[in-house]
């Protein structure tokens, strides 16, 4: 018995674990220290994962995994474009774009989930096609429109003696807004951890004043950190997190999403998202508005997934205008499969997880390439082909579980 | 002042298009009262049931004539959603439960207790977070009331399908001011000794003041729950009792009710009862909505079998699992042989035809011409009609015409010639080309399931004669699957009648009403009058 289960956790977990094994391989050969990989890992996990956090609402609504976040992103550009023609610079400027973002992508979130609606079962395709077709009108918009017909005064944002907006957008200028929310607070990683534990031990403890945790959960809580903070006195662990140095905002608005995808999960709203993504003719039997409920799923997955996007160009002080969207869907997609989420199931927890060992493994592999084959682009190439690999696999595990669930009814 | 009636629906009329299948039926249920409604597929059940739910479908096709009386008030039943606002519920025969869900969560679906929060005060009620607790306590007593001890935190995932029939009871009775409850076919996968609970506990709810509308096809069932019964017949309203001024027999006999003469008549001889052409022996059939639980009986040579049953019973699925189109256990002997099961093609090459109930999607390639359809099985799994080059094959155009001309004279195919698309002829037309694909086939045992379906009167004539004429002429084994009793009447040796994926007995053409009647809700005709008797 307990064999059985054994082989349905590795079943279970397959991609997971494959995942790991690569990491931990891919770690050995590409000779990098630990300390630059996790300073790296802090580095890309602040500006993916929240991004990835995004798609996890319509996974539970039983959209699969939303590809047409890269219209999102799109959204989150143009708002990006416009705030660097305006000169809004610093928190100021990170601001307005994310409350421009807001209209923008609800409304091709809106679009994109009425459009869906019409393909219910096949929203991943959907989202992935409509991703490419909006990036026709993307491309129309930023090579014509804007710096034609719409004049834009700012230096280097139209290529001279040509038409349209320049291949990459500068954030890092006066006008920018680079580490707009990175710079807001930096901690070296010790400092970090003593802050968030004694946050984490402070929160339980007034929630055992307000009775809304018990002692045991409240002493876990407590305990938890105060480990984690002794942990850290080893020379030996606080080597390994030396070089990093946490953005502290970044990542207290990821915690945010995190309590947002949870606390959503617990109202009204967030039953009619469970409900319609187990089964639609349930729901609708309850008097819950089916398309309407998948079209807000859609809009706040979009909508999600521009402050994802603002979040990362700050991250990056620039972006290419013309290409930093078209992976967005597909990595962050990746990611969270490799976290254990299925196209059915998703947790923040699973998120988390699948950002970390993806972002790893794409640390790892440029230069494990190198030492490998004598070239990183090996690397690099082997990196895009397993976000595929790994979706593709995804699909196929799910398909075969459904299989086996029907044989065994 | 509450009225005499919850609800009354006078001279409901419903047609779709020039088809009328509801014609001035009536219906009246008193407070807490169990009102059975009974009749055979098509007898108008679910189309009243549709009208009285206000569905969608009824609304799309032009509404329905007659009208519906809520506590003695004429009542407009715009959508579910206002059938379920004026105290209307329904126990569905499929559930419409949430497996991922607890009992809680599923009981209270959209209809959740809430507590306002900080984001919902700015965003509205939607965000409002739930307040498990008030639900749980509510879904408590309603599963108290249904006589479940189960937790209500339970996952629906797993529950045994007794349980989930009794938490969608308790879902709807957990609704405020539920009024009236539908009940269809609410017995048809429980156990009896879940039955017997599911009737304990709607007496115990009706005798709250709540009516409930019980559609079942079980007639001991009715007998033992209900107070009155509304029996329908082909769109029209059969019959109206009391339950002491009724009994089985007298029920039976109403349901089936001899709709005028035969549609073909056909000189009697005495049944074939020589060699066994086919014995089927516990034949079990996964098919999705007409499974069969183990199934045998024995086919003459010569003769013409017909297999009756309401829809969903599993009778469609014998010829569909001999033929090993869906998953299949079991013994099947062909002319003492036994057949290798698994695989459709062995199937056909073993000289079995048959002629599908699903005619536009399995039976015919619409888009393809007549002779093509004719010769397909024929040129697929036997290589007739072909003409081989070395390793390539080309049609033998010339035989094809030849058979397909001669089919079209036989069967009397009206169309323009052989080369006209399949799609474009009429129903029955396309009937008889399913038949002649078949044919074309030789084979020494044919089935056909539902050959009349959707087709008018004197298409359904033809397609009867060319079966009795192959029979007779050809001496062909025929086995003929037909929600029509009085075509398998018609036209059958003898008839076995399925239900509930078993085959309750073998009865001759000329048995009663009664006895088909009660046949077809499970009860052996016999045993019953032995019991009657004792």
């Amino acid at each position: 018995m307990a064999k059985k289960n054994m082989g349905e956790i590795l079943r279970n977990n397959a991609v997971t674990i494959m995942f790991i094994l690569l990491c931990l391989g891919g770690l050995a050969v590409s000779g990098q220290t630990v300390p630059y990989v996790v300073y790296e890992l802090f580095g890309r996990l602040s500006r993916n994962a929240f991004l990835v956090l995004a798609l996890i609402i319509p996974i539970v609504a039983g959209m699969g995994i939303n590809f047409a976040v890269t219209i999102g992103a799109m959204a989150a550009q143009i708002s990006a474009l416009w705030v660097v023609e305006w000169g809004i610079s610093g928190v100021g400027g990170f601001v307005t774009a994310a409350l421009m973002t807001v209209p923008l992508a609800a409304f091709f979130g809106f679009l994109i989930g009425k459009l869906l609606n019409k393909m219910k079962g096949q929203e991943m395709i959907g989202g992935m096609i409509l991703g490419y077709f909006a990036n026709g009108l993307y491309q129309l918009l930023f090579l014509f429109i804007f710096g034609n017909l719409i004049p834009l005064k700012a230096p280097g944002l139209v290529i001279m003696g040509s038409t349209g907006v320049a291949n990459t957008i500068d954030l890092s200028t006066g006008r920018g807004f680079k580490y707009a929310l990175d710079g807001m607070w930096k901690l070296p990683f010790g400092q970090a951890l003593y802050v968030v534990c004694g946050a984490v031990a402070v929160v339980a403890i007034i929630a055992l004043l307000l009775k809304k945790m018990t002692a045991k959960q409240t002493g876990v809580y407590v305990g938890v950190a105060a480990v984690l903070c002794l942990l850290y006195q080893i020379p030996a662990v606080a080597a390994i997190f030396a070089m990093v140095n946490v953005p502290m905002v970044t990542f207290m608005i990821v915690g945010l999403l995190c309590l947002f995808n949870v606390g959503i999960m617990k109202t009204r709203l967030g039953q009619q998202f469970r409900a319609v993504g187990q089964n639609r003719t349930v729901a609708n039997a309850a008097g819950i508005n089916v398309d309407k409920v998948r079209v807000i799923a859609i809009m706040i997955s979009t909508v999600l997934a521009g402050w994802g996007q603002l979040i990362f160009v700050q991250n990056m002080g620039s972006f290419q205008t013309y290409g930093a969207h078209e992976q967005v869907g597909l990595y962050a997609g990746a990611a969270i499969l490799v976290g254990g989420a299925s196209i059915k199931r998703a947790t923040n927890k699973q998120a988390l997880l699948g950002c970390i060992l993806f972002h790893l493994l794409f640390i790892v592999a440029p230069s494990a390439g190198k030492n490998l084959f004598g070239d990183a682009a090996i690397g690099e190439y082997f990196r895009v082909f397993v976000s595929y690999g790994v979706i593709a696999m995804a699909l196929v595990m799910h398909a075969w579980g459904s299989v086996k669930k029907k044989k065994k009814a | 002042m509450a009225a005499e009636y919850i609800l009354e629906m006078k001279n409901i009329t419903k047609k779709y298009g020039e088809n009328t299948v509801l014609s001035d039926v009536s219906l009246k249920i008193r407070p807490g009262e169990i009102h059975a409604l009974l009749g055979e597929n098509g007898a108008g059940k679910s189309t009243l049931m549709n009208v009285l739910f206000g569905m969608p479908v009824i609304h799309a096709t032009g509404g329905f004539g007659g009208e519906v009386l809520l506590d003695g008030q004429k009542t407009m039943i715009a959508s579910p959603h206002d059938a379920m606002t004026r105290g209307i519920g329904m126990v569905h025969q499929e559930f419409m439960l949430l497996p991922g869900f607890s009992i809680t969560e599923n009981i209270k679906l959209n209809r959740e207790i809430t507590r306002p929060n900080v984001v919902s005060r700015v965003l509205g009620k939607s965000l409002e977070t739930l307040d498990m607790h008030a639900m749980s306590h509510d879904a408590r007593s309603a599963l108290d009331s249904v006589g479940m001890s189960i937790d209500e935190y339970t996952r629906v995932h797993g529950l045994p399908v007794g349980y989930m029939q009794f938490v969608e009871i308790a879902r709807e009775i957990d609704k405020t001011g539920v009024k009236l409850l539908v009940f269809d076919e609410p017995t048809a996968v429980l156990t009896e000794s879940e039955a017997t609970q599911l009737i304990s506990v709607m007496k115990d709810i009706a005798s709250k003041g709540i009516a409930i509308i019980f559609i079942t096809h079980r007639l001991d069932e009715v007998m033992a729950a209900a107070n009155a019964i509304t029996i329908l017949r082909d769109g029209k309203l059969a019959a109206v009792r009391q339950i002491e001024e009724t009994s089985l027999v007298d029920l039976a006999e109403l349901m089936i009710g001899r709709k005028g003469e035969g549609v073909v008549s056909v000189a009697s001889r005495p049944a074939p009862h020589g060699k066994v052409a086919m014995r089927v022996k516990d034949l079990v059939v996964d098919m999705p909505g007409e499974e069969v639980k183990g199934v045998s009986f024995d086919v003459f040579e010569g003769e013409i079998l017909g297999i009756g049953g309401l829809a969903g019973q599993g009778k469609i699925g014998i010829p569909n699992g001999v033929m090993s189109l869906y998953p299949n256990e079991g013994t099947i002997e062909l002319f003492g042989e036994t057949l290798k099961l698994g695989n459709a093609g062995d199937a056909l090459r073993s000289g079995i035809a048959m002629v599908s109930e699903d005619r536009k999607g399995v039976g015919l390639l619409l888009d393809q011409s007549i002779e093509d359809n004719i010769v397909f099985n024929a040129m697929q799994i036997k290589g007739e009609y072909l003409m081989k080059f070395g390793p390539f094959t080309n049609k033998n155009d010339a035989a094809i015409r030849a058979v397909a001309l001669r089919m079209i004279k036989e069967l009397d195919i009206r169309c323009f010639g052989p080369t006209q698309h399949a799609g474009t002829l009429s129903g029955g037309n396309q009937q008889k080309v399913c038949i002649a694909r078949a044919l074309a086939m030789n084979p020494k045992f044919l089935f056909v399931s539902e050959p009349t379906r959707g087709i008018d009167i004197g298409a359904k004539r033809l397609v009867l004669e060319t079966l009795v004429k192959l029979n007779r002429e050809r001496g062909m084994t025929i086995v003929m699957v037909s929600s029509e009793l009085q075509e398998l009447r018609s036209i059958s040796d003898r008839i076995a009648i399925v239900s509930e994926g078993k085959l309750v007995d073998i009865l001759d053409p000329n048995a009663s009403d009664a006895d088909f009647g009660l046949a077809m809700s499970g009860i052996k005709p016999g045993e019953h009058k032995q019991k009657g008797e004792n």
